[in-house]
């Protein structure tokens, strides 16, 4: 504990800080676009589309192959495997393809939760065997931040002392592997939005969890102002009777945060959890216009958040494709103000008219 | 670790959050006076004085009548137990006096360091036995603040888990405590000056100390915003060979902090720890225009750099309490300035203000 073996050259350093650096450089966020093959079924099947390889393909080359304005307001794409050695309709590789927009290419890289014995249906995250060697590749094939994501439940026991100690490890270990690797870490300890509980018990299971992410960074020696966190907003649970507003959600969200993640980390961009479109770009934006002070970014790593009116505008014909990226393209836009705390709802011409459930007396 | 059982009302954490705040107001720090009897000891012993009770109030005497000029760079004064009952010449209570001159009266409550066997000299700290009722008495008495000292030292394997480990835990249970009775816990790690080590690994120790201090800290449930941290700065030991600036030291002290101490510290208040008065100054000033973002107040904790003047110029004659009043209010308008990155050093390095106060193996 003593000594400094340091793991990282000072120019590996620069480099892993100023790939973070530009994937939330101000205004921009990132598309989540990297759902396992099983997900995509999950996505595609509600709009009735096969889930197979070439309509996959056909939905990310929708995506990728939009304006390069969308630069403006996409910093990074996380990639599935698959997609990253898939090719546009006109032949050219998705990573070039998203790397020639200016954008930075990032990949998924764990390999799914694993049940914890001994505990109410907890679990961890694998994929640490071999993780070195598949990061040596993934950065020659163009990445340049990597994504890895647990996750923990709220209810009457959980999360448990060990699935947060077990967790926050072993994205630790996935981090510092990673940045050996020259790819950021996004660090995603994913607290779901199931159950009933209220926005104050969200609130204190995320300071916990969130410390112990922070301490076990420090004991594995992870270099901060290399990494990204990709967090849930401190919400109430899906099925708490009582509904908050995008100001106590935000208040509550960066109170755990400032209680929490060092000012060193560069970026927070926050997963959307099964948040609507629209929900997700209020919150946020509500988040970037909290009165405490933010020394971190603060955006979006949205998937469904992004994607949900595209893959309804498309419905897997050819025919919608433009309807479809316009779509993607208005959420990007949308999401990019967000993220600045500069998005104005069409129709509301007046801020006090927004109906705020904001308690004065509720201390975070 | 799942449900929140609340520590303190809403009310309670916006009594802290006030004391807090009005300490480290901008361009304000602390007058660290607690210096116990035997420490009080040594001061006397460099100025031909006697170590009695009476020269010990008048000292201090002549430090807390210092004009209104002071109230503008003195957020709060650390106490000693017997201080706190002292009275000025005419009879007025120290307390009142410095209470009812806006200054918050804090109180040192730990009682000196106790060994840790097995390890290489290694301490913890003692003074958790009966602290609440303690605590409670002192906010009736005028305290809204408390000072606990932890030391750790740097050696070739020192400080070891088991030192960084306790003495974090001690921390969070005096701070813990302190707040239950409305004080607001100064939570003070201080690695010692002492050695050879260089720069880097003095921020190395601090990046682990200040970790754990902040695992403890939310393990134990300490309501972040109520409290205050005085570290050490990041410098190399005293024997190291290499000299560095004090640029090196700001940019090390920051990217320490920055790693570790979460956004919702209100103020870090650094120990002076063995600097000659100028090179405090200077060294906080250079802190506070670090170019790297600074979301807590930066300011000071000084004993030594406030006082040493001061206690040369006194030597324990009447007809120099003037004189010796001046030196401090001088060393405090300056330490307020560098609190805001005003301070423009006349470079001056002679007389009292440039001699190293560093004592070897520093104990109050």
């Amino acid at each position: 504990m003593t000594h400094q073996y340091p793991s990282l050259s000072p120019e590996q350093k620069k480099e892993l800080s100023t790939i973070a650096q530009r994937i939330v450089a101000p205004g921009k966020g990132i598309l989540a676009a990297d759902e396992s093959v099983g997900t995509m079924g999950k996505r595609l099947q509600k709009i009735n589309v096969e889930n197979n390889e070439e309509n996959r393909r056909f939905f990310r080359d929708l995506l990728f192959s939009v304006d390069s304005s969308i630069a403006n307001s996409i910093g990074g794409v996380i990639f599935f495997h698959e997609t990253l050695y898939q090719k546009s309709d006109k032949g050219v590789l998705f990573p070039k393809l998203i790397k020639e927009k200016g954008i930075v290419v990032g990949i998924k890289v764990d390999k799914g939760t694993a049940g914890l014995n001994g505990t109410d249906g907890e679990t961890t995250t694998q994929g640490l065997d071999g993780l070195a060697e598949r990061c040596a590749q993934y950065k020659k094939d163009g990445c340049d931040f990597a994504k890895w994501r647990c996750v923990l439940k709220i209810s009457d026991g959980c999360p448990s002392a060990l699935a947060i100690a077990e967790n926050a490890n072993v994205l630790a270990r996935y981090a510092s592997i990673c940045q050996q690797n020259g790819l950021v870490p996004i660090v995603e300890p994913e607290i779901l939005p199931d159950g009933d509980h209220d926005l104050k018990r969200c609130q204190y299971v995320t300071e916990k969890v969130l410390a112990a992410v922070y301490k076990a960074l420090s004991d594995h020696h992870v270099y901060l102002e290399g990494t990204l966190l990709k967090p849930n907003m401190v919400t109430a649970g899906h099925s708490c009777p009582k509904k908050f507003s995008p100001e106590e959600v935000a208040m509550a969200t960066v109170s755990a945060l400032r209680r929490t993640v060092p000012a060193s980390v560069p970026g927070i961009c926050f997963l959307s959890g099964g948040q609507s479109e629209e929900e997700a770009s209020l919150n946020l934006n509500a988040i970037n216009q909290t009165p405490l002070h933010r020394p971190w970014k603060l955006t979006f790593s949205y998937g469904r958040a992004l994607q949900a009116s595209a893959l309804s505008a498309w419905k897997g014909k050819q025919e919608n494709k433009q309807a479809a990226q316009n779509a993607f393209c208005t959420r990007a836009k949308i999401n990019g103000l967000a993220s600045r705390g500069e998005y104005k709802p069409a129709g509301e011409a007046n801020q006090a008219a927004t109906q705020s459930l904001f308690t004065a007396s509720y201390v975070y | 670790m799942t449900h929140q059982v609340p520590a303190l009302t809403a009310e309670q954490k916006k009594e802290l959050q006030d004391i807090a705040q009005r300490i480290v107001a901008p361009g304000k720090g602390i007058l660290a006076a607690d210096e116990s009897v035997g420490s009080m000891a040594k001061r006397f012993n460099q100025i031909g004085v006697e170590n009695t009770e009476e020269n010990r109030r008048l000292y201090r005497q002549l430090l807390f009548t210092a004009d209104t000029r002071i109230d503008s760079c003195i957020g709060g004064v650390i106490f000693f137990h017997e201080t706190l009952y002292q009275n000025t010449d005419d009879g007025t209570s120290f307390t009142k006096m410095i209470k009812d001159r806006g200054m918050v009266v804090g109180i040192k409550v730990d009682k000196g360091v106790v060994p840790l066997a097995g390890t290489d000299g290694e301490t913890t700290t003692q003074g958790l036995d009966g602290l609440s009722e303690r605590c409670a008495q002192y906010k009736k008495d005028g305290a809204d603040f408390a000072k606990w000292r932890c030391v750790l030292k740097i050696s070739e394997h020192t400080p070891s888990q088991l030192a960084i480990m306790e003495n974090a835990n001690v921390l969070a249970r005096y701070a813990s405590i302190c707040q239950q009775n409305g004080i607001v816990p100064i939570v003070e790690p201080e690695i010692l000056p002492d050695g050879d080590h260089d720069l880097k690994r003095c921020q190395y120790v601090t990046e682990k100390v200040l970790a754990a201090v902040y695992k403890a800290l939310s393990d134990h449930h300490v309501y972040l915003e109520g409290t205050l941290l005085k570290p050490n700065m990041v410098t190399p030991g005293h024997a190291c060979p290499s000299k560095v600036t004090a640029g090196e030291i700001a940019m090390a002290t920051v990217t320490a902090l920055r790693r570790t101490v979460p956004p919702a510290v209100t103020g870090v208040t650094f120990l002076s720890g063995g600097q000659s008065e100028e090179e405090a100054s200077i060294n906080l000033n250079a802190i506070n225009t670090c170019p790297l973002s600074k979301p807590w107040a930066l300011t000071f904790s000084y004993g030594r750099a406030l006082q040493a003047s001061a206690l040369n110029a006194w030597r324990g004659q009447k007809e120099n309490e003037k004189a010796a009043t001046e030196e401090f209010i001088k060393r405090a308008e300056v330490n307020g300035l560098a609190a805001l990155g005003k301070y423009i050093s006349s470079g001056d390095g002679s007389g009292a203000a440039g001699q190293s106060l560093y004592v070897a193996n520093h104990a109050y």
